[in-house]
């Protein structure tokens, strides 16, 4: 019975190909378009989400400045006033995992006849545990090269690319700003940042090497950066409250006075961004669900005319003994089999689209197993919705009505 | 005239009203007429006096205003829609003057196209519906479309889709209205055998004197009311009065 009704409605929809085929159109554009943002959106959402495992958890940022000075107040980091001892005494602090006070700067690398121009962090040790970074090969440097200022280096992978090509870089020695750093090892490729930067093209060396003989200051003992990491996520507040006290009071700034430091929670912020991820994603999601609708309204429209043009052939039909509802699935049929074969083409549009998308522009794209089940589901859904009303139309005729319909 | 006890058809006092702009217009008035199982009749009258509408109430497709309809010893009146198709399907086989095909369809499928509506497999439609045309002598056209044949031979294809449900009841409304006299004679022949060899009760409107002959028993309507019911034989002399 229904193979049967398959094999009409197949034989109706091909009566009239060109409209079948423009029908079908709306759907391929709607489900295109659905797959292909939702692959955008959730690889924005996954590439967020990356780059914030990438950083490290329950983290904060002090940074240094924000001072006034003359009347005119100068920006975040604009004035060392942190110092590698305010580092030391946030690390006493409770619930507070680890400190790493942060001295950057931009220095020419060469190696070889290479030559590379990057970051370079003057941190502690402890630096790469707040962010959770490995190392690739090689040793980390210890609380001994801190004490001494000793002359050694971790390169990021974008750095070790760029100035060794194949060749293993540790134990080597390259020359920043013209001394001699020994290589002790590689970090662990990290990505992007949320804010789109590459993580690995940066160098690391003691804080003291960078303040005492790479950068030099006129402050000695200042960093322009501590990051703080907490123990945990609901340790933050107190984290935050306690750090502000503290350095306030070492600072000795009075009631009523600004800060000379500001705190940012670097989580909080990196939620925010996955929030705003997800929300990007969701819209995107929305508007093209739009042009699914309108696709679907344009299988309500074209099953109406057609209804009314095959009215004769209801009676007919009716006549030789056809049921309200075989009617009603005769129709019904006609419009799932353009709804899931216009998602069918849609399906491979979207996807040889997303695909195409992430090749030209680099884009993350995720096509999920759900998203494409997801698209199914509705263009099915919209057949059924938008074929309801045209097929129920046809059904309630009265046979005579019907058959003597000119 | 018909053995109550064996009537396919029992019609007491049937009327039908038609709801117009212009109020309701009464169509038929009082007709009462029994069909008898193996009957041959014939429907004449006046343009406009009703024999469409008395057709499609003994074919379901539209039901009276007042009276009882009984098909197959079933009343009508107390079918749901549902039940009515089924009867289409089983008992009725319909045979139109515009010959109502499936344009696109394949005459097989044209023909098997009631036995979808039975469930019957597309092995055993096609096979029968092969019959059927070979039955009304279009063994050769099984894949034509009906835009490929004539009136007469799209007439009897319409009748070999009202034979392939084995109906006890075939309803012809002006069968050969569309058709040249040879080819409607052609097409009551054949009407005619299924009467007389299969038993097929047939009830079947025309204008025509020559193509009424074929019947045993006509049935005169003039203004929506039966005004001869009787041999064919006598009907001529009937008229003759009539028109005197
Ligand atoms: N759907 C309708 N609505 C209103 N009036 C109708 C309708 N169908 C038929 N009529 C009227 O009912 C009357 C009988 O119509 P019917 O078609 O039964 O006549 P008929 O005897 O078959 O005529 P003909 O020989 O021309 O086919 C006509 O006057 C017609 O105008
Ligand atoms: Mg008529």
């Amino acid at each position: 019975m229904t193979a049967a009704m398959l094999a009409e409605a197949w034989l109706a929809m091909g009566a009239n190909r060109l409209r079948t085929l423009l029908t079908m159109l709306g759907m391929v554009i709607g489900v295109g378009a659905v797959i292909l943002m939702l692959a955008i959106g959730q690889g924005t959402q996954r590439q967020v989400e990356a780059s914030i495992a990438s950083m490290g958890s329950n983290l904060f940022i002090v940074l240094s400045g924000s001072t006034t000075s003359g009347g005119l107040r100068m920006g975040s980091g604009a004035t060392p006033t942190l110092t590698l001892t305010d580092a030391q005494a946030i690390e006493e602090l409770p619930a507070v995992a680890a400190v790493a006070p942060s001295s950057p700067g931009t220095a020419q690398l060469v190696y070889g006849s290479n030559n590379w121009s990057t970051q370079v962090y003057g941190t502690t040790p402890a630096y790469l545990a707040v962010r959770d970074w490995k190392l690739a090969a090689g040793f980390p440097f210890t609380d001994s090269d801190l004490r001494s200022a000793t002359r050694v280096a971790l390169l990021g992978k974008t750095v070790v690319d760029n100035l060794f090509g194949g060749e293993d870089p540790v134990g080597k020695t390259i020359r920043i700003k013209n001394s001699p750093y020994v290589v002790l090892g590689t970090l662990a490729p990290k990505g992007q940042s949320l804010d789109g930067r590459d993580q690995d093209d940066t160098v690391i060396i003691p804080v003291t090497t960078a303040q005492r003989k790479l950068f030099g200051t006129q402050f000695a003992g200042t960093v322009r950066f501590i990051m703080v990491q907490a123990e945990s996520g609901e340790a933050m507040p107190a984290v935050e409250k306690s750090m502000n006290e503290l350095l306030r009071q070492r600072h000795r700034i009075r009631e009523g006075t600004d800060n000379d430091f500001s705190v940012r929670n670097l989580t909080a912020l990196a939620n925010t961004a996955a929030e705003t991820a997800q929300v990007m994603s969701l819209m995107l999601g929305a508007i093209a669900s739009i042009s699914l609708l309108v696709g679907g309204i344009g299988i309500m429209n074209i099953m109406l005319v057609s209804v009314t043009e095959r009215t004769r052939e209801i009676g007919i039909r009716m006549a030789i003994g056809a049921r309200g509802e075989d009617i009603l699935l005769q129709f019904l049929l006609e419009a799932i089999i353009i709804s899931v074969i216009g998602c069918l083409i849609g399906v491979g549009l979207g996807v040889g689209g997303a695909l195409l998308v992430s090749t030209l522009s680099g884009m993350a794209v995720v096509i999920t197993v759900t998203s494409i089940l997801l698209a199914f589901a509705v263009a099915a859904a919209i057949g059924i919705f938008f074929g309801w009303y045209p097929a129920r139309k046809a059904a309630a005729m009265k046979p005579i009505d019907a058959l003597r319909y000119q | 005239m018909a053995e109550l006890a064996d009537a396919v058809i029992r019609i007491e006092h049937l009327f039908k009203e038609y709801a117009t702009d212009a109020g309701p217009v009464p169509v038929l008035k009082d007709v009462s007429v029994s069909v008898a199982s193996g009957e041959f009749v014939a429907v004449m009258g006046p343009s406009g006096s009703g024999k469409s509408t008395f057709m499609n109430i003994l074919g379901c497709l539209d039901v009276a205003t007042t009276g009882r309809y009984l098909l197959d010893g079933k009343d009508a009146g107390t079918l749901d829609g549902d039940e009515l198709a089924r009867l289409r399907n089983q008992v009725i086989g319909f045979v139109f003057q515009g010959f109502n095909l499936l344009p696109r369809a394949t005459l097989e499928d044209n023909v098997a196209l009631p036995l979808i509506y039975r469930g019957t497999p597309r092995g055993e439609r096609l096979a029968r519906a092969h019959e059927m045309l070979d039955k009304v002598g279009l063994g050769a056209y099984y894949r034509s479309r009906p835009n490929q044949i004539s009136g007469g031979q799209q007439q009897r294809v319409a009748i070999a889709r009202a034979l392939v449900t084995r109906p006890r009841l075939i309803l012809a409304d002006e069968p050969t209205g569309n058709l040249d006299t040879a080819t409607g004679r052609e097409i009551m022949a054949l009407f005619t055998e299924l009467n007389r060899q299969d038993g097929i009760t047939i009830v079947l409107v025309t204008h025509e004197p020559d193509i009424a002959g074929h019947a045993q028993r006509l049935v005169r309507l003039a203004d929506g009311r039966v005004i001869y019911d009787g041999l064919v034989e006598h009907a001529q002399a009937h008229h003759l009065e009539k028109t005197l």
